[in-house]
């Protein structure tokens, strides 16, 4: 076959919803847009633990703090699974790592953000954790077989994290006044970052339309940003606080919510490395992979010993 | 004296999770990361169970929270080892090692008690702790018997942690009334195969037996090291600024 039969009978498998798995012949393009979009993926669930991290020592009862560190667990997870996916594509979990830590690979932007009250905690699980699960049911269905398929075992557990939140959220917003204010402030907050994690307008989206033909994605940016506003005004009026946009009105015969511009000054200056905790994120993974190094070493180390030895004594007992 | 007993067990639990858990998401690598919180998960959940029914036996309408939020450090009855810092990888190491290893032996022993709650709390808890022991040891052996500097880094931790290890076999009054009424174990009785499984890993791990005879004590009783204060000053923060709410 040549070069185009190739691209056209994958093109042809893609269509008729037959997954693409991973010694299977694909167009370049197709392979790095999958590993630069499955290692964000995985960066993006590792450095998501520093900012909830940060609330461990400080998680107000015995069983938030459980279910805290059982989330941020979670999240290790995630970032083991999508690195494996990355794997199947011809690339090590060292370089895509390497690339995280010298800043030339991207993590969402959301987690450039500080968690500065209890509240916050809630808030990155009903709406950051809201978002990304718009996002990761889509991506269930993506044509690579196996990012199809760590995604689902992700879900799974995202919708566990995202209740969690509503549920620390729905408990501030029923609790004293300093309560409802750490609530109402948290939202605020992470309102706006949350919208942006859809990424840019569909006008200025990059790698969409492709992404859309070789069904990676399956919704526009637009698209899901509308989906998260529909179903989280909703939430927000449930729990009795107010979504920090004016514009924010119910559009009859569009049947979604209009929602006001985003500050995309802001987007792109964040993912430029601007975000109030980007060189914090990125240092502390950084110092965690340096400080680690000699551990890594000696695991290795200790793992040659011992397999030198078994030969050693297989040797010995074959000589006698 | 029961419920002294269980605010012991419950509070090198709850203390030493707390350590763990600052590891979340700065392990040398993510798979060390999971196993970390595991155990902190494990042993936070240890404490939970016990100071509910702690809370329960002593009938004066207190909770799990209560014990763990609203107590000052004197009346934390920890070991002075599970508040110690994590250190590098080496001394979190070292902790848990010895920790791992007392505790295993003195669930096996709490299997057998005459508590029927107890009993049943450590035939639980006994899984996990065995698979916490298999976690430590194995990385005492790694860690000794991998690099030079690994091999110096471990050995290092084990001589700075030793004089933590006499208050776990050190009986406290609590411990004393308990061995007698056929709740707990005599831990004197402990003391030998703690020292023989201690001996044996360092040993295969090419580490020296720590040449420290001078232990330290205090944590039982209520007297703790200067890091239990901070330790308290974090967790308790939210409870003790924004008294009597749910969270």
């Amino acid at each position: 076959m040549t070069e185009l039969n190739f691209e056209k009978h994958f093109q042809d498998k893609v269509d008729a919803e037959i997954k693409i798995e991973p010694k299977d012949w694909m167009p370049d393009a197709y392979r790095k847009t999958l590993i630069r979009q499955i290692s964000q993926h995985a960066h993006s669930e590792v450095v998501g633990m520093l900012p909830e991290g940060n609330w461990i020592s400080r998680a107000p009862s015995l069983r938030r703090k459980l279910i805290l560190l059982a989330k941020i667990q979670d999240e290790a997870g995630h970032g083991l699974y999508l690195y494996s996916a990355a794997e199947t594509l011809g690339i090590s979990r060292e370089e895509l790592v390497e690339q995280l830590l010298s800043g030339k690979a991207k993590y969402s932007s959301i987690f450039n953000y500080p968690t500065l009250t209890w509240a916050d905690i809630g808030a990155i699980g009903w709406l950051v954790d809201g978002a990304a699960i718009m996002n990761q049911v889509m991506l269930t269905r993506a044509s690579y077989g196996p990012y199809a398929r760590a995604m689902v075992r992700i879900c799974k557990e995202e919708s566990f994290h995202q209740r969690q939140g509503y549920e620390i959220m729905l408990t501030l917003a029923k609790g004293s006044a300093a309560q409802q204010h750490m609530a109402q402030d948290a939202l605020n907050r992470w309102w706006w970052p949350s919208l942006m994690m859809f990424g840019p307008k569909d006008d200025d989206s990059a790698h969409s339309q492709q992404s859309m033909k070789w069904k990676i994605k399956r919704k526009s940016n637009d698209e899901l940003r509308q989906q998260f506003v529909d179903v989280t005004v909703q939430q927000a009026e449930v729990l009795g606080l107010a979504i920090p946009d004016p514009d924010l009105k119910w559009n009859e015969e569009r049947g979604h919510y209009d929602f006001g511009e985003i500050n995309w000054d802001e987007f792109w200056n964040v993912v430029k490395g601007n975000g109030p905790c980007n060189k914090q994120r990125l240092d502390a993974r950084i110092k965690a992979h340096e400080d680690g190094a000699w551990v890594r070493e000696a695991a290795m180390a200790y793992a040659e010993k011992k397999e030198q030895r078994k030969l050693m004594e297989s040797a010995k007992a074959e000589a006698a | 004296m029961l419920y002294n007993y269980l605010l012991q067990l419950g509070d090198n639990a709850l203390i030493l999770g707390h350590r763990l858990g600052e590891w979340c998401g700065h392990a040398p690598e993510l798979e060390i990361d999971m196993a970390l919180t595991n155990i902190a998960l494990d042993l936070t959940g240890q404490a939970r169970s016990l100071y509910q029914h702690a809370a329960e036996i002593e009938g004066k309408g207190r909770t799990e929270d209560d014990i763990a939020y609203l107590r000052d450090a004197w009346e934390f009855k920890n070991v002075l080892l599970a508040e110690q810092p994590n250190g590098d990888f080496a001394h979190t190491i070292a902790r848990q090692f010895f920790y791992d290893t007392f505790n295993f032996f003195l669930h096996r022993e709490l299997v057998g008690s005459r508590d029927e709650w107890l009993a049943g709390f450590a035939a639980k808890s006994l899984k996990e702790i065995t698979y916490h022991l298999r976690f430590s040891s194995e990385w005492v052996l790694r860690l000794g018997d991998g690099t030079d500097t690994s091999h110096e880094k471990m050995q290092a931790a084990v001589e700075e942690l030793w004089m933590y290890t006499g208050e776990l076999k050190i009986p406290s009054k609590t411990d004393q009334e308990m061995a007698a009424n056929g709740v707990g174990p005599d831990l004197n009785l402990l003391k030998a195969s703690f020292d023989e499984k201690v001996a044996d890993v360092l040993q295969k791990a090419n580490l020296q037996m720590p040449s420290t005879t001078w232990m330290q004590g205090g944590g039982k009783d209520g007297v703790h090291s200067e890091h239990l204060g901070f330790i308290l000053a974090d967790m308790q923060y939210l409870q003790r600024a924004y008294p009597g709410q749910e969270w």
